[in-house]
């Protein structure tokens, strides 16, 4: 009991209270037959204990001295006022804003990430946030089959696997069928998704038609024309857009995304072995009743104090029940105060040094490998911050790195069978020339 | 929460100040963050590309104008000490666990430990890439394994999955497994039905849904429990399940339960537990031991993670036996090495040698993934150091004394208010304030405002909906009896003042930052987003 | 509470006004008062069959979200679009601003289905 505050003689009290002699008779209505047997667990430890044993776990990882890994997360700068935000136990501490007159705080927090979504993705509405990217954007398929009583979705294949999984997921329950749409991922191919392939796939029994910008490949995709392909069917476009690209990228309000979802994860949250992040989700106000998960609006009190609340609750599970429109019940409120802080940290301009650092040492690392004739780019198609780069026997040489701890990318072979001996390398603002330098030199040692 | 003497334009405009009304506190009102913004103020800045790399990146394609953005997003420009004292000031609008006592019911708000937050933050997980070669992440694969080993061992199941973000999303991989267990039975078509007792949380009935189920509401009997006979009865050939909470969402253990599972799985039926009360059990009932298939467990709730004011949570499920080759995949596994002794040395802090962990993605029957990567792995490691700070012992003391303290609330407030089940309670109470109500036209809410006033979180209310004017408590083990005598007096004092100032309780709150909020309005007209000075363009179809 | 004592009434808290061939149709001043303070109404579109005592929409308050049983049979011929800025006339004024579709009767014997003023009365004292 490393945390309870009760003495002995507390609990004497307050067992004389209820009047009952010992604590096993609060415990009488566990039926004898399945009270628990005596368990095997560890012995209770003190911090220093405590501490040392995580240190242990946290020490075995081994942080590589270089790595152009992304695919999905990224290392990004947190900055220090970022986490000293998140660490208020105000935040951390509290619970879903249940009663507005004391939670204007965390309230007020999650309006200005609705807004600040908004802004950065030119749509008019956006939730308090979801579990991460991938569930968000399985919950803007199912939004979507809601909005037009459809229940097929198509997805290009050049969004993230895990995205896709979790969409083939969460659509395997009410039966939704997912159709995929092929990338060009031929040798010289585009590794864009051929808006004319998505046409062929799409028909009026289509709820959407999901495409990542950039796609999973670093790759731009066509996104207006996927758009019109989608519209055309009267399907919507479910854009899964990268945050911090939109510095530089048009906004997907723009292209005429109907619903947009990104892993926030890029804005101010560690990579902590995958989670926690945070689900981004933004749409059109007139698909605002369909919309999974937490909203927070204005109003004001009988004083005429501007405040802020829990609103059109009525979509959500503790309400509607069977009928909600998810099942989804927390959203992830401090990761998404983390984006709002890092967003305000870095404000317009900081984005976009983020933006154009990444893209610049992209190409930088893109660059010195094909003139040290150790990589060549494998699609054709302009990239932001990643770029897919084919390396002979890269499986071997991506291991040998590995060891010497420099992770050379993603080796999407795993994932795109055909995208053989390809190793997806990912700049950030916190790669520096030197870590180029040790690319280059760590994979010409390994030829 | 603070008081200090400045106050802003309540529209949130600029730093204007307005005087407070006669009798009213002085309280912050923050604007908000884009209300700070001046153009071209910065906190943090970045490096720009180097000329040598610019020169290396020559002949690599740039981006299409086509592509490029416009005009740039209207972010706030401020400096670090503005952004600082903003999120300072918002923060000091909160109620939370370590400013005030906060025994919000269902939601288990009990303290969370400080060398949680430091293990958090250690680089070697922080930067840990959740696709860096398993040889890079051994750390965290042990971890992993180890939690879901303790899991195992505290809730008597076969397997454990990580996966789930949260409780509700625990939930949907249950039932998603539920029916792929039902399918690989034949079954999948004749199973069509989920029970679920009216004293559910709605995350129940709205998960079934989402799987395709149909649901099926049992009632409660009069002492609080299910009532065992309209269960037999809605069983059958078309059930898949049984999700129930035990104990229940009146705080009450459900004393048939051994008998509840039987039948459920007499009648072919999974026997789903939500693990939302495991804070109440834990030493005394372990739900995989008594029969159940599956459950998830709140790492935030049990398991002392930080609430995050309403997020990130983590919500991993045990299994069966017969449900282990539905988990979600990957699994992490022991690669190398012998189990017993890595358990071993672990619980005595050691390494052991030769030790490998890796993932198990080879899981052919498995429902996939319901999240991407592996779950919320700074929860998982939170969760984990508080189980090793507590031990076995340990973890039984804090079921015991959170059921002693919620008892000792029960015998304490029973004279002021209803007692709609008036038996022994786990770990949190449900009265009802049906009385005030009807004889000083005091409702429940009124009291949860009143409440606000003495500094402290309100109870739960209006939740499980079978109780009128339900107001459902749960003090933790982590309160001292002095907070909890103080609680007890507040809640003495309010139904006095219920009978004597009625209208005083209905005006409630008064000393917070804003008092009760217009939610009718606000779900009336949505503003749910800042506008950046007149908007030109119309909303699409707003309200539409 | 009192109800017009011109109109008809459903068990599920529908009233129906007849004039000649057309029926209008809302929810009661008692449903407003149990559902508390309507924030939003999904509006059959115009043109829609409706089939008696079948579901043609929703109604939601802040807490509470209810299905909406046409009280008759016919196709809607207008709705009340004020109610889409103004959910409110629904508790304000149920049987008068608050009305929610114009309805071309499909058969009058369908109103014997359903009560007077005083049968709905006693339903809901």
């Amino acid at each position: 009991m490393a945390y309870t505050p009760h003495t002995d003689p507390d609990r004497a009290a307050m067992l004389a209270a209820i009047g009952v002699a010992g604590i096993d008779d609060l415990f009488d209505d566990v039926p004898p037959a399945v009270r628990a047997a005596a368990w095997d667990l560890p012995a209770p430890m003190v911090e220093q204990e405590v501490r040392a044993e995580l240190r242990r776990l946290a020490n075995r990882n081994r942080i590589p001295d270089v790595s152009f890994l992304g695919y999905g997360a990224y290392r990004h700068l947190v900055p220090s006022v970022v986490s000293e935000v998140v660490g208020r136990a105000e935040f951390s501490t509290a619970y879903t804003p249940y009663q507005p007159e004391v939670s204007q705080g965390t309230l007020q927090s999650i309006y200005e990430f609705q807004s600040l979504i908004c802004e950065l993705t030119g749509m008019e509405v956006a939730t308090a946030s979801h579990y991460d990217g991938a569930t968000a954007t399985a919950e803007a398929a199912l939004m979507a089959c809601r909005l037009t009583r459809r229940e097929r979705v198509a997805v290009s294949n050049a969004v993230h696997p895990e995205v896709r999984r979790v969409l083939a997921t969460y659509c395997s329950g009410p039966g939704i069928e997912v159709v995929e749409v092929p990338a060009d991922l031929a040798a010289g191919g585009t590794g864009q998704t051929d808006p004319a392939a998505a046409a062929a796939v799409l028909d009026d029994s289509f709820a959407c038609l999901i495409a990542q910008q950039p796609n999973a490949f670093g790759v731009l995709e066509p996104m207006a024309e996927l758009g019109q392909a989608a519209h055309a069917a009267g399907a919507q476009l479910v854009a899964v857009v990268e945050p911090t690209s939109l510095a530089v990228l048009e906004p997907p309000g723009s292209y005429g995304a109907d619903i947009v979802t990104a892993e926030g994860q890029p804005l101010g949250i560690p990579m902590s072995f995958g989670g926690p992040w945070v689900g981004l989700m933004a749409a059109r106000m007139g698909a605002v009743r369909q919309m999974p998960g937490r909203l927070v609006g204005a109003t004001r009190d009988a004083a005429g104090r501007k405040g802020y609340v829990l609103t059109l609750q009525a979509r959500e599970q503790h309400i509607r029940r069977e009928k909600a429109a998810s099942n989804i019940c927390t959203n992830q409120a401090l990761c998404a105060l983390a984006a709002t802080a890092y967003l305000t940290a870095v404000g317009p301009a900081g984005l976009r040094e983020v933006a154009e650092l990444s893209m610049a040492q992209a190409r930088h690392a893109a660059g010195a490998l094909r003139r040290a004739g150790l990589a060549e780019r494998r699609f054709t198609a302009p990239y932001v911050a990643e770029v897919a780069v084919t390396v002979p026997d890269a499986e071997r040489r991506h291991a040998v790195l590995a060891a010497e701890g420099v992770v050379a990318g993603a080796p999407l072979w795993r994932d795109y069978p055909e995208l053989t001996d390809t190793l997806l390398l990912a700049a950030t603002e916190l790669t520096s020339d030197t870590d180029i330098e040790r690319l280059v030199a760590a994979l010409e040692a390994s030829r | 929460m603070s008081v200090v003497d400045e106050r802003v334009d309540a529209s949130g405009r600029g730093a204007a100040f307005a005087s407070p009304e006669p009798g009213e506190a002085l309280t912050i009102v923050e604007p908000l963050v884009f209300d700070h913004s001046r153009p071209g103020r910065r906190a943090v800045r970045f490096p720009v590309a180097s000329d040598a790399a610019r020169a290396a990146g020559k002949g690599e394609p740039a981006l299409p104008a086509s592509v490029q953005r416009q005009e740039a997003p209207r972010l706030p420009e401020v400096s670090e000490l503005e952004l600082l004292r903003h999120f300072t000031r918002l923060s000091q609008l909160n109620i939370a666990i370590e400013t005030a006592f906060y025994p919000l019911g269902s939601c288990t708000m009990k303290y969370n430990p400080k060398v949680n937050e430091w293990a958090a933050r250690l680089t070697g997980f922080t930067d840990s890439h959740p696709l860096d070669p398993d040889e890079l992440a051994q750390g965290s694969l042990e971890l992993q394994w180890l939690l879901a080993e303790l899991l195992r061992e505290i809730s008597g199941f076969a397997a454990v999955s990580l996966q789930p973000a949260a409780g509700a999303h625990g939930e949907l991989t249950g039932m998603l497994m539920t029916r792929a267990f039902h399918r690989s039975n034949g079954e999948g078509e004749q199973r069509t039905k989920v029970l679920v007792p009216d004293s559910s949380h709605g995350t129940n009935p709205a998960t079934a849904t989402m799987v395709g189920y149909s649901v099926v509401t049992i009632p409660s009997n009069e002492r609080g429990g299910i009532d065992l006979g309209a269960l037999r009865a809605a069983l059958g050939s078309d059930t898949a399940a049984l999700m129930i909470t035990n104990p229940s969402t009146l705080g009450i253990f459900e004393d048939q339960i051994d008998q509840v599972v039987a039948a459920v799985r007499e009648a072919g039926a999974i026997a789903y537990m939500d693990g939302a009360n495991l804070n109440a059990i834990l030493g005394r009932f372990r739900p995989g031991e008594a029969g159940f298939d599956v459950m998830h467990f709140n790492l935030h709730k049990t398991f002392s993670t930080p609430h995050g004011g309403g997020g990130p949570g983590a919500g991993p499920v045990g299994v069966s036996e017969r449900l282990a080759p539905f988990l979600p995949r990957p699994l992490p596994v022991l690669r190398e090495g012998d189990a017993d002794a890595v358990r071993a040395n672990a619980w005595a802090g050691r390494e052991t040698p030769g030790a490998r962990f890796g993932l198990d993605w080879d899981r052919p029957q498995s429902i996939g993934k319901v999240r991407s990567m592996f779950g919320n792995f700074g929860m998982h490691l939170r969760a984990y150091a508080y189980i090793r700070a507590n031990g076995g012992d340990g973890l039984r003391g804090v079921s015991d004394d959170a059921v002693l303290a919620a008892n000792y609330l029960r015998v304490r407030l029973a004279d002021a208010f209803d007692l709609p089940y008036d038996r022994v309670c786990k770990h949190e109470v449900v009265f009802s304030g049906r009385r005030q109500k009807r004889q000083h036209g005091v409702t429940t809410l009124d009291m949860a405002k009143a409440i606000l006033d003495h500094g402290i979180h309100p109870p739960t209310i209006y939740f499980p909906l079978i109780v009128e004017e339900a107001l459902m408590i749960e003090p933790t083990e982590t309160e001292s009896l002095e907070t909890l005598d103080r609680f007890v007096d507040v809640m003495h004092d309010i139904a006095r003042r219920a009978a004597d100032e009625p209208e005083a309780l209905r005006a409630a709150p008064v000393t917070t930052p804003v008092g009760r909020l217009d939610e009718a309005g606000a779900a009336r007209r949505p503003d749910l987003r800042h506008r950046f000075g007149p908007d030109p363009v119309p909303e699409s179809t707003e309200g539409g | 509470m009192s109800h017009p004592g011109d109109l008809r009434y459903s068990k599920e808290h529908e009233w129906v006004r007849v004039d000649g061939g057309t029926a209008t149709i809302g929810i009661t001043s008692f449903a407003a008062d149990e559902l508390g303070d309507i924030v939003f109404i999904e509006l059959p579109e115009v043109g829609s069959s409706l089939t008696q005592f079948a579901g043609f929409g929703v109604v939601e308050s802040v807490k509470a979200v209810s299905d909406l049983f046409s009280p008759i049979s016919g196709e809607v011929t207008e709705v009340n679009a004020a109610l889409a800025e103004q959910p409110e006339l629904l508790n304000s004024d149920a049987y008068g601003e608050g009305w929610i579709a114009r309805v071309s009767l499909a058969d009058s014997a369908e109103l014997d289905a359903l009560m007077d003023a005083d049968a709905y009365e006693a339903l809901t004292s």
